[in-house]
């Protein structure tokens, strides 16, 4: 051993602790940020590492080396400006393109170091298994994450698209992608075996995501996330780079328990995704209010809520997709600052899929300065309940039904937040239409519950006013 | 060769483990920045585009090698900069103060 080698070693061995003790404190909000920026000083050290051996030990040109600081010149600047600039709404989108990319490149590398082998004889076993499993994951994950993130953006559409016969056709190019890896292991190196991977790979990724409806897409981000773990530590297997294997491995790892967990909290199982078919968004924000609708609910106007409000002790705020949907994120903000300078206790009830995805909520609202002693997760939110005056529910549909609790309806067993518990209720919607699960909200006809059918951003900033007027009265 | 493969495979089995060990219960609050997070960290894979580029020696090299690099160091720089953007943003609550409006009617 050289005393590079002995050195590459140990910088690796430091890398991999800070890795994990970067991922230890992201569990907690707290210490989450120092955890990102040790995780990143993991980085630092593997990438600079790596660099210093590969210059002592370079057999290329330099060619390669320009075209390594023109790809990073592109990438980096890529990267960055998209991460300056995205909107925290759009945040799944951006991940599942970082998803993406990180797969190509896995499979890139693996494919660039199948090419410099000698052609006429039979790659070692273990060299060509972790280049065709590299290949086969990089690729589903590039192309699948592309399509989730299309979904996502609103690019393709959010609802699950099947043809006939599309299960037969996903069988038939796993079958190809498998038998061609396989034959390109038995076989001396093969180009055009390994392009047949290739393809068959990237297909397969398209036809896996494209079934999944766009409100499952996060947990398929997520698991596409855990993939391109895979895909990094069998590219470290590739180039003998154990940077490479423990991070990879490390996001294979959390990636699976993070998407297990999500499905969870979705109350969906990875199977039922996976499959398909289900997960179309909350078109309730289309269709329009009727007479009927209305029959048996309470309605308000911003003036009785703003007082009602200015008069509460403990007041919850339910915030649901419809608030992300409407940006409105600002004026929730808003409006509890106020209310909290007058004295009332505000808290945030954050079911674990309020947003686009379990977690965005509180991204959202951390946006709009809400400190994150405010946001009460589930278990903390349901006992609040009970000594609250005023549950203010914005945009938020099934996880309020109290017909959870009863079994044989679509919502059955799904964990809900007990607003039907607080002294009274508001409920500020479009309309009377009913969420994703397609049942009517018996939260809406409760006698206590009162109505405000409005905009979010717009029902909020009126609440504002009426609130202010009351206060400085 | 088979050597270093075994040492490989177990600290990939290893990794894994302290993988599912260290992330056994994240709180939903955190699930999107970690998400965000551990994709950085896959970002390690510029190390592999480095790796290729000492080694490039032909066109396809070359061109392999800065597709690699450039997707890797999207994934890298962007991973980072966008899940600190986030966490930042998490707040511990401000200092209240006092106003006028304090007393309960």
């Amino acid at each position: 051993m050289t005393l590079v080698q002995i050195s590459t070693g140990v910088i690796f061995l430091i890398a991999a602790i800070l890795f994990v003790v970067g991922l230890h404190q992201m569990r907690t909000p707290a210490s989450a940020r120092r955890g990102n920026l040790i995780s990143a000083a993991g980085m630092v050290a593997s990438v600079g590492a790596t660099l210093v051996y590969s210059i002592i030990s370079s057999r290329g040109g330099t060619f390669g080396w320009i075209a390594l600081v023109l790809g990073i010149a592109l990438g980096a600047s890529f990267g960055i400006i998209r991460a300056r600039r995205v909107k925290m709404t759009a945040i799944p989108q951006l991940v599942s393109v970082f998803n993406a990319v990180g797969g190509g490149a896995a499979a890139a590398i693996a494919i660039a170091d199948f090419l410099t082998r000698t052609a006429t004889v039979r790659l070692p076993l273990s060299s060509s298994i972790p280049i065709i499993l590299d290949v086969i994951i990089g690729s589903v994950s590039l192309s699948g994450s592309l399509i989730a993130a299309g979904k996502l953006q609103g690019i393709l559409p959010g609802k699950p698209i099947q043809f006939p016969g599309s299960r037969v056709v996903n069988i038939l190019v796993v079958i190809v992608a498998l038998g061609a890896g396989v034959l390109a292991i038995l076989v001396p190196r093969s180009t055009l075996l390994l392009l047949i991977v290739l393809v068959a790979a990237l297909l397969f990724g398209v036809l896996m995501v494209l079934p999944i409806g766009g409100a499952d897409a996060p947990v398929v981000v997520s698991l596409l996330n855990a993939l391109t773990g895979l895909a990094v530590a069998m590219a470290g297997f590739v180039i003998d780079n154990q940077a490479m294997v423990i991070a990879g491995a490390l996001v294979g790892s959390a990636g699976t328990i993070l998407t297990l967990q999500m499905a969870k909290a979705m109350n969906r199982s990875v199977g039922s995704i996976m499959l398909g078919g289900f997960g179309t968004w909350d078109a309730g924000a289309t269709s329009v209010t009727t007479d009927a609708d209305t029959a048996n609910v309470r309605q308000v106007t911003a003036d009785d809520v703003g007082i009602q409000l200015a008069y509460a002790q403990h007041v919850i705020v339910v915030p649901g997709y419809g608030l992300a949907a409407a940006q409105a994120q600002h004026e929730v903000a808003e409006l509890a600052k106020l209310l909290t300078d007058h004295g009332v206790d505000v808290k945030y009830a954050i079911h674990p899929v309020a947003g686009r995805m379990p977690g965005h909520m509180n991204v959202l609202l951390a946006e709009a300065n809400v400190p994150y002693t405010q946001m009460l997760q589930l278990e903390d939110a349901n006992p609040a309940f009970d000594a609250c005056d005023v549950a203010l529910v914005i945009g938020a549909n099934d996880v309020t039904n109290p017909a959870a609790r009863r079994a044989g309806n679509p919502v059955s067993g799904m964990p809900i937040l007990d607003v039907d518990h607080a002294k009274s209720i508001v409920v500020i919607k479009r309309s009377m239409s009913p969420g994703y699960a397609s049942i009517p909200n018996e939260l809406f006809t409760n006698p206590r519950t009162g109505m405000l059918f409005d905009d979010a951003k717009k029902g909020l900033s009126d609440i504002t006013a009426a609130v202010k007027e009351y206060a400085t009265a | 060769m088979t050597e270093t493969l075994f040492m490989n495979v177990a600290i990939f089995v290893l990794s894994l483990l302290v993988g599912f060990e260290v992330i056994s219960k994240i709180p939903s609050t955190l699930h999107t920045p970690m998400m965000s997070g551990s994709n950085a960290i896959h970002g390690v894979v510029i190390a592999g585009a480095i790796a290729t580029a000492a080694v490039a020696n032909t066109p396809t090299g070359y061109v392999l090698t800065f597709i690699a690099a450039a997707l890797a160091s999207a994934n890298v720089f962007g991973g980072y900069v966008v899940t600190d953007r986030m966490l930042r943003m998490f707040k511990k609550p401000q200092p209240v103060t006092p106003t006028a409006h304090g007393t309960k009617p």
